[in-house]
């Protein structure tokens, strides 16, 4: 098994199909969307393949040390857009291609007259320790 | 096997270690590893006297600490024999333990921490996931507390305030893991009423038992908020409630009023209204007002905005609103709510939107931005 972060960018990715904003969409979409999410996780955690997920609060800083006294906060190093992480989802799954697949599922939410949303995901593997033994 | 029954014993135990002279921490542990035992032994063979068994066993663990130390350091102790059962616990040593993990040398979320273990007899793993952390950060974060209040001694008068903002920051914590925290900070609430008799405590009591009764409504099974004028009445608890405003009726005749009670006055005005058009929104605003007048608290004034907004109109409650700081939690989704109650159906749709990106959590977010997606299919005719 291998674990797969699956991070959700609402901005800074390539331009969306839809860019539509969630607030313009009819209410019972925004119910098929969000409903969508939570069958998604509800399923992998039946499977076995769900670790844990987190929406994120919009506004993130830079931060890091420089020298004493209260580090340097920047609105982040982007030359273009800032970028905006809306949420992650950690799965543990048999195979990368498996972690492409319910990437890849997960992209095709439902957004306005409930089409597939195709937002972007970024699919990182977790760096883990090479196993000990090999079969 | 009765773990409620057993929960209940732990803040008297300790204090009956305690007053024979160990220390908090020695106590508390003491008393846990006592509790193991029970829940090992007792389903099989249930004492006639829990208390006493529980007091004989976490003294017999806290000797068994005490002579393995003494053999290690290869020092000559001799240990006392247990002495024989003192008299009934007097309820001062299980107040005094309040005090103690509510002490303000403690951070909020240690103090909180401390309570569930020592006062509510949470083991440390149902504590951390209560809050959604590894154990063993707790088991840090409650090592820490009692290396903390290791030297306070238990027989200081302590602030009961400390103690009711800690208990209504565990109610608050609502029910995340496998423990419901809002009926355990309930029940130490009601422990705690037993043994202080103070209008707050009881004001405190009062107001949990009035929003808890009205939980079953506030939430879709899918965890989506359901908005109060929304929400299914029949699905309170009509006994939380008669109990909750027969609380707070015994403590506003003490004369002796504070933000508690204040509070539970708005609680009970909402739960005693039959149908949400016949809240009584006047008297709302009149308590909203002494809460005001309490604590200055610019929360109470912005929750006192919608009251007005719901008494006097949308328009009143705008201007109720106007002069706070706009960066208050929440301040966005009021003034959305109140400017669609002024008919400014787009200037509300904007600012639902708005305050679903400030919301603090999922449910409110999503509820925001629910909002805002009807109103603006509304303007689309």
């Amino acid at each position: 098994m291998a674990k797969y972060l699956l991070l959700k960018h609402y901005r800074g990715g390539p331009a969306p199909l839809t860019d539509t904003p969630m607030d313009r969409w009819a209410p019972e979409e925004v119910s098929a969307h969000i409903q969508y999410m939570d069958d998604f996780a509800a399923r992998l955690e039946g499977t076995g393949e769900y670790v844990d997920g987190q929406a994120l609060a919009p506004e993130g800083t830079f931060v890091r040390y420089d020298g004493e006294g209260r580090p340097p906060v920047t609105d982040g190093p982007f030359a273009e857009t800032k970028d905006l992480i809306a949420g992650w989802m950690v799965i543990d799954v048999d195979s990368y291609d498996r972690a492409l697949e319910l990437a890849s599922e997960l992209s095709a939410a439902p957004g306005p007259a409930g089409k597939p949303l195709h937002e972007w995901l970024e699919l990182r593997p977790f760096l883990t320790m090479p196993p000990a033994v090999t079969e | 096997m009765d773990e409620a029954l057993l929960r209940s014993l732990t803040p008297a135990v300790i204090a009956v270690l305690c007053r024979r002279g160990l220390d908090f921490a020695a106590a508390e542990d003491a008393v846990q590893e006592g509790l193991v035992e029970a829940v090992r032994l007792w389903p099989d063979d249930p004492p006639r006297d829990p208390k006493g068994w529980l007091v004989a066993v976490a003294w017999r663990k806290y000797l068994d600490v005490a002579r393995a130390e003494a053999a290690r350091s290869r020092r000559e102790v001799r240990v006392e024999l247990e002495p024989p059962p003192g008299p009934a616990v007097a309820v001062d040593d299980t107040l005094g333990l309040y005090f103690l993990c509510a002490h303000p040398s403690l951070t909020p979320a240690s103090a909180v921490a401390l309570t569930l273990r020592a006062l509510g007899g949470l083991t440390t793993r149902q504590i951390a996931q209560a809050y959604l952390v590894p154990e063993a950060t707790m088991a840090q974060r409650i090592s820490r507390a009692k290396r903390t209040v290791a030297r306070v001694r238990l027989d200081q008068p302590g602030d009961v305030a400390t103690v009711l903002r800690v208990l209504y920051l565990v109610f608050n914590e609502g029910y995340t893991g496998d423990v419901d925290l809002a009926a355990e900070a309930i029940r130490l609430t009601r422990q705690l009423a037993g043994l202080v008799d103070h209008p707050e405590v009881a004001g405190l009591l009062a107001l949990m038992l009035l929003h808890h009764a009205r939980r079953p409504a506030r939430t879709r099974p899918d965890g989506g908020i359901v908005p109060l004028a929304d929400q299914d009445r029949s699905a309170w608890d009509t006994a939380l409630i008669a109990e909750g405003v027969a609380v707070l009726q015994r403590a506003l005749a003490r004369d002796h009023l504070g933000e508690y009670q204040a509070q539970a006055a708005v609680a009970a005005l909402h739960a005693d209204a039959p149908t949400a058009a016949e809240t009584n929104w006047v008297q709302i605003v009149e308590w909203y007002d002494e809460l005001v007048r309490l604590t200055g608290s610019p929360v109470a004034r912005l929750n006192r905005a919608v009251a007005v907004g719901e008494a006097d109109g949308g328009r009143a409650g705008l201007a109720a609103l106007a002069g706070l700081d706009p960066a208050l939690p929440r301040y966005t989704a009021v003034a959305a709510y109140l400017h669609e109650r002024s008919g400014e159906t787009a200037t509300a749709a904007r600012l639902n939107a708005e305050a679903a990106r400030l919301a603090h959590d999922a449910a409110e977010r999503d509820h925001l931005t629910r909002q805002a997606a009807r109103l603006n299919a509304a303007l689309r005719g």
